[in-house]
């Protein structure tokens, strides 16, 4: 009994600093977060209660429409690239019989690389005159690209680079869901006469199913929040073309000083991710079960 | 009852640490006057990254504190933030003092986030005698919110090596956006990935300097009709200024295929030898001499071309909305004795000159903002103690375009122009009247929002 009560201490011990850490960093800021979105404020007098006009100050500006489609393509590029790259290297990967260590080392380096780190490097790789990728391209005979210098191509370079600095981890989570598929799979498909595509698609990913889903939302949720690649390389530009909604946040709250319009935005972005979160809690709730 | 007791027990270490933390917050607070002293905390303190401007800096406050007993000064490194003032002041952890550039007192003053000093502004010493266009950026419908310390107009900064090596005479910088075009077109010409001229286009810098070219060619951004501000920038001047730039982009290329660029990347081409000219603040030469390792003698500056207008922007202090009365005065005796003091510009100087300081550009330690005897005599010490080829900045100081302050919320307004300046740099085929009018459309409203 008292080494029990002594056990328990210790929990509720550990537990309350947890506690207060959340309650001062996590719920109070959630909450008062939630009463900007309703207020005015000036951070010298008394805020003032403004019901939906920040709301209706966001409907009204013609950058609200742009954030939202910019991320919007922004996600849904990062998932056509930022899922089937990492499952395929995880497949490659799986299949490599050499020098495995090293390899998987090299596709989780840029992971180890801080992000703001890897935004500045691609903007150096990115430039249009000097920089090394059109460098390559006009080695080859081939016409530069503007790359981040043009609304066109802005985005589409944003996303490799955000592939590029993430994709370690899903490849390694992908790798590690491959290696728990039973090899008598493969071996009696082979002897059904399945080649390597038909062995990926009948085998691989039914077997690959659950984890490619739970990553799927997961990175729905992650890539809607998409901000240092727009906010390092771009500011959003050229022509708006990269402004995404935590951007325009970040413009708000801190070039205009503008914290209730801010937190307005901040809620419609949590309503969307808290859509998507209750997806993957559901399917990892169905999985358990 | 144990179950009892650990519930207690862990509420008790729950409360503990939360009146901890709510003590922890509440330290740093005011004790003026705790020991018949009133203190003062101000920024403006430079990072030790800055040895001299620190030293300079920690004496004034030894020689302040010496000559004024009830006063103690509390300096903070660093100047006024946007990105963080309101996050301070709702901590309650902004200076009693605190700096601010041109830009931002407009705003602050609108937010109530400055104090009303109308009534100790008056016992500020020659308070009168200070440019009455930059007093005004600190005053709001008669009242003062702040004071000016240093003010800057916006030249043409040069590289006098390219100049020459390029067959230009470095000693006759252009005077017009057409000598401009023609003398960037030679500097990229001599290859290598040289840029004959750079402009900004992003984080509201590339607005910020479109506003700079329109005032240059007699045009404005903004004008006063009736009681509110409209845009005015969607005529002949406007598509005058955007056609310039897309001649030199497209036509000419002469301004770089990296575009998106900010001050630090100009700087960077500009200390790195592969630059020829861009628009900028006297004080851009010294950061080039210092952080590229230059000299002062390769850079030149000039009036901005055609110098109908030119943009004059600068930095000033205002006062802690939250201070109390003594503490305003003790902080506008500091800004008084330190920045506005006639009586230490002679001193000032020579302390530079005998640390190795350069002396002779428009920049500090002798702020630009007087008018009158004051200005006259500083004029003459900073031309008898000049230490550096003043030479090189002669054109500019000889020019004397009408200055000209930001619009009014700048900030909102550069964003929206920063668009205009990135399709420009960007789009070969830009519809410069069609992204005017765009842009016109878009500042109105953020205009009308100005009391």
């Amino acid at each position: 009994m008292r080494r029990r009560v002594a056990e328990n201490l210790t929990a509720y011990g550990f537990l309350s600093a947890a506690l207060v850490c959340f309650a001062v960093f996590s719920w109070y800021p959630l909450a008062r977060g939630v009463a900007l979105g309703f207020q005015q404020v000036d951070f010298v007098n008394a805020p003032a209660w403004v019901g939906w006009e920040n709301f209706e100050r966001l409907f009204a500006d013609p950058l609200f429409a742009t954030a939202w489609r910019n991320t919007a393509l922004f996600t849904a590029l990062a998932l056509v690239f930022g899922f089937a790259v990492p499952f395929l290297l995880a497949v490659v990967l799986n299949e490599l019989r050499h020098f495995t260590a090293y390899f998987r080392l090299v596709v989780y380096l840029p992971v180890m690389l801080p992000p703001v780190v890897a935004a500045l490097v691609w903007k150096w790789m990115y430039d249009p005159g000097p920089g090394l990728l059109n460098t390559a391209l006009r080695g080859l005979g081939l016409a530069g690209l503007p790359w981040l210098d043009s609304a066109d191509t802005s985005m589409l370079s944003l996303v490799v680079v955000a592939t590029w600095a993430n994709l370690g981890t899903a490849t390694l989570i992908y790798l590690a869901a491959l290696q728990g598929i039973p090899g008598e799979l493969y071996e009696a498909a082979e002897l059904d006469g399945a080649g390597v595509l038909r062995r990926l698609w009948h085998v691989t990913v039914p077997q690959t199913r659950f984890v490619l889903l739970v990553l799927l939302l997961l990175q729905v949720v992650a890539t809607m929040q998409v901000f240092t690649e727009p906010y390092v390389m771009t500011s959003g530009g050229p022509d708006d073309s990269t402004v995404t909604v935590l951007l325009l946040l970040y413009r708000y709250a801190f070039y205009y000083n503008d914290f209730g319009t801010a937190s307005a935005l901040s809620l419609l972005l949590l309503l969307v991710l808290g859509a998507f979160t209750a997806l993957y809690l559901r399917v990892t709730r169905k999985a358990e079960a | 009852m144990n179950s009892f007791r650990l519930r207690r027990a862990a509420g008790l270490l729950l409360a503990t640490g939360m009146g901890l933390t709510a003590v922890a917050c509440s330290q740093g607070g005011d004790d003026a006057a705790s020991n018949g002293k009133v203190t003062i905390v101000v920024n403006g303190l430079p990072p030790q990254t800055q040895a001299f401007d620190r030293k300079i800096f920690d004496e004034d406050v030894a020689e302040f504190e010496a000559a004024n007993p009830d006063i103690d000064v509390e300096p903070r490194e660093g100047f006024m933030d946007p990105q963080t003032f309101s996050a301070k002041l709702a901590g309650g952890q902004l200076e009693d003092v605190y700096y601010a550039y041109f830009t931002d007192p407009a705003n602050i003053i609108a937010r109530r986030q400055a104090a009303d000093i109308t009534e100790y502004v008056k016992d500020v010493p020659h308070y009168d005698a200070i440019r009455r266009e930059l007093r005004d950026v600190f005053s709001a419908d008669g009242k003062v919110y702040g004071v000016p310390t240093a003010n800057y107009s916006m030249g043409l900064v040069y590289n006098r090596e390219l100049f020459t090596r390029a067959g230009l005479d470095p000693d006759q910088p252009p005077k017009t956006w057409d000598e401009v075009r023609e003398a960037a077109r030679k500097i990229t010409a001599l290859g290598d990935n040289k840029v004959g001229f750079a402009e900004y286009s992003r984080d509201n810098q590339g607005g910020w300097h479109f506003t700079a070219w329109m005032y240059s060619v007699g045009g404005q951004i903004a004008r006063r009709d009736g009681d509110k501000w409209v845009a005015d920038f969607n005529n002949d001047k406007g598509r005058e200024v955007l056609d310039h730039l897309k001649a030199m982009r497209w036509t000419d290329k002469t301004m770089g295929e990296k575009q998106l660029l900010v001050i630090e990347d100009v700087q960077q081409m500009m200390g790195a030898g592969q630059l020829g000219m861009y628009l900028a603040a006297p004080d851009n030469i010294p950061t080039l001499v210092n952080q590229f390792d230059g000299d002062y003698a390769d850079y030149g500056l000039t009036a901005i071309p055609d110098a109908k207008g030119t943009l004059i922007g600068g930095e000033g202090y205002m006062v802690n909305p939250k201070a109390s009365p003594e503490k305003i005065r003790a902080g506008l005796k500091w800004i008084s004795w330190k920045y506005l003091n006639p009586d230490r510009i002679e001193k000032n100087l020579q302390r530079y000159k005998e640390r190795g300081q350069p002396i002779g550009l428009p920049v500090p330690p002798a702020a630009d903002i007087w008018t009158g005897d004051i200005a006259d005599r500083q004029t003459r010490l900073k031309e008898s103690l000049a230490t550096m080829p003043v030479g090189n900045f002669k054109s500019y100081v000889d020019t004397k375009p009408t200055g000209k302050v930001e619009p009014p919320n700048a900030q909102q307004v550069y964003a929206v122009l920063d668009n205009v300046m990135q399709a420009v740099l960007t789009k070969p085929d830009a519809d410069v009247a069609q992204l005017l009018a765009d842009a016109e459309a878009k500042v109105n409203p953020v205009l009308a929002q100005v009391k």
